[in-house]
């Protein structure tokens, strides 16, 4: 998996007209433009490079960036504990929360709480991200004042566990936009299917109270196809983050995408898109063991 | 699907009052930005610094922005662009999806392991690191920027379709078409692929949305539609920086932006519940 996409990216990228090379600027002469030819090696044919870039990658070498001169790997170390721990909230708050207002909206099917639950998820759906970033800003931080509009933390002041939570708050709920809308609709559209069943309506009419099937029987089950999406969702909080970031100042793996396109910076680029692509991969095949440890009957493939 | 069955769909989406509604906001906000332009003339590029982020007033309905240029006229170009984005990026990806699931599915064999391991790879990757690459390499004006966001977006609906061809391809009909001696192409067109209409239908009105939702998002990074040219998007990057001053400028295109990816959505479900009774 890991190879097609670093493939897929690393050919992408040096097959486009006005690849690598251009990036040069305009007051190089030819002889010093050959030399860094050669220096980062652009004059070999492309399937060479991937080869080399490959090898060096096998070795956790992914290559210098083209504008820092820094090693890609340092550049990305610098800003993954950020993002990591920014979708990790994200993703906790979306599944601490959207569990819960999933259950609750399928228990009261067609009544007001489900309208609007099912509403403000629809909602949570179409709203930019970015300007849902920018109301919260304007209405917290510009309008009353009470949490910082950008940063991990303030600067030059001494590290405080609260400033850095305050520092959190907007921007891990901006970016739970991204996870909680889907994991309310799921969670919803199982337990329904669950709720449907013939064991729910026996374990119903041997007179157990409505907590014991509900919690017992209809939850256990219906969270199974749930930690399914749960693995579906960290490519799109991943990517939320991108936008995330850019609103609130983070500096995260989504901000360095962002700097690296505006630079041309290309095995950053490359970079980046192999370790996210690691990530996810990561995390969907802990689901895929969470998911047999739940369900015994999966086996994995 | 026989015309009796298309009245049929037709019917029951109009007897749904939100994505009823949904389609009439919808018929309206696209007249409103095609003929918009027309009635009211100011044009969106002219600036005016002395009159810079004023209020809302009759020559200005809407306020202008840092450099004196009219809102409303803005709004109606960047909803004409991130409208027209957000369509050709759906029928792009629809297209390349259909393309990608129709023919995994019918062939089969190493082409087919291949092209849905390729659409696995591009699921794993987060859309936008992977727009964000392509930018990179492609650079950004609006003909790329639709081929980009459609080819990061086929990979859904490419495994809808893909999933549907096989499950068409075994039917009895289709298996009687090919014993009767009809070329593969042909099963394809003309059994195989009407009978993915409803998905194809829902998924493209679904696509709009999403499609007009990363360009916008595109546009904020300032790596989507470039000023001076108005989009949704852009007017957003403008608006945060002059977000303690004029406030409202943040606040229109986010709002409209919100209103039709909403419509879409609604609409979309409902077309769901619609064609596909059986849901």
């Amino acid at each position: 998996m890991l190879l097609i996409v670093s493939a897929i990216t690393f050919f992408m990228i040096n097959l486009a007209p006005g690849g690598p090379s251009a990036l040069m600027r305009f007051d190089v002469t030819p002889e010093q433009r050959e030399a860094l030819t050669r220096r980062f090696g652009l004059d070999q044919p492309v399937p060479v490079r991937y080869l080399q870039w490959l090898a060096g990658a096998l070795h956790g070498d992914l290559g210098t960036s083209l504008t820092t001169q820094q090693p890609v790997l340092d550049r990305i170390g610098e800003r993954l504990p950020n993002t990591l721990l920014l979708s990790g909230l994200a993703l906790t708050l979306s599944i601490v929360v959207g569990i819960p207002m999933g259950i609750a909206s399928a228990l009261r099917r067609g009544k007001p709480t489900d309208y609007t639950l099912s509403t403000l998820s629809l909602l949570g759906l179409s709203i930019p991200a970015f300007w849902f970033g920018i109301m919260l800003i304007l209405t917290f931080s510009v309008t009353l004042q009470w949490l910082p509009s950008s940063g991990v933390a303030t600067t030059g002041a001494d590290f405080s566990l609260k400033d850095r939570l305050q520092h959190l708050i907007m921007p891990t709920i901006v970016l739970s936009t991204a996870a909680l809308p889907t994991v309310v609709r799921f969670t919803r559209s199982a337990m329904l299917e669950v709720l449907g069943q013939d064991y729910i309506r026996t374990a119903t009419a041997k007179g157990l109270s409505r907590t014991v099937v509900t919690y017992g029987h209809a939850l256990r089950n219906a969270l199974v196809p749930v930690i399914s999406v749960i693995g579906a969702l960290v490519p799109r909080l991943v990517g939320g983050a991108v936008v995330t970031e850019a609103v609130f100042g983070w500096p995260g793996m989504g901000r360095l995408a962002v700097e690296a396109a505006n630079g041309r910076d290309y095995p950053l680029v490359v970079g980046i898109t192999v370790v996210i692509a690691a990530i996810v991969i990561l995390t969907s095949l802990l689901v895929d063991l969470a998911y047999t440890w739940i369900d015994p009957r999966i086996r994995l493939a | 699907m026989t015309p009796r069955a298309r009245h049929g769909a037709w019917y029951r989406l109009v007897r749904q009052p939100l994505p009823c509604a949904s389609l009439v906001l919808l018929v309206a906000l696209h007249l409103a930005v095609v003929l918009g332009p027309r009635v009211w003339t100011i044009s969106p590029q002219a600036t005016d610094p002395i009159n810079a982020l004023l209020d809302p007033s009759p020559e200005h309905p809407l306020g202008t922005d840092e450099l004196g240029r009219d809102e409303l006229a803005r709004m109606l170009q960047g909803g004409q662009v991130s409208l027209v984005v957000g369509f050709c990026a759906m029928l792009t990806s629809i297209v390349l999806g259909l393309l990608v699931g129709a023919l995994a599915g019918f062939y089969g064999g190493v082409a087919s392991a291949i092209l849905m391991r390729v659409t696995d790879a591009m699921l794993a990757i987060p859309g936008l690191f992977l727009i964000l690459a392509a930018v990179t390499v492609f650079g950004a004006n609006p003909v790329t920027i639709i081929l980009i966001i459609g080819a990061t977006s086929w990979m859904a609906v490419a495994r809808v379709i893909f999933g549907e061809t096989l499950r068409w391809k075994a039917t009895e009909f289709v298996q009687a078409a090919q014993a009767l001696g009809a070329s593969g192409p042909y099963v394809l067109a003309r059994h195989i692929l009407p009978q993915t209409t409803a998905s194809v239908v829902v998924s493209a009105t679904l696509g709009v949305g999403i499609a007009i939702l990363t360009e916008s998002a595109l546009s904020y990074l300032g790596l989507g539609i470039q000023p001076p040219t108005a989009s949704w998007g852009n007017m957003l990057q403008n608006a945060q920086q002059y977000m303690f001053t004029a406030p409202a400028l943040a606040v229109y295109p986010g709002v409209v932006v919100t209103v039709v990816v909403l419509a879409y959505n609604f609409l979309g479900d409902g077309l769901r519940d619609a064609l596909d009774p059986r849901l």
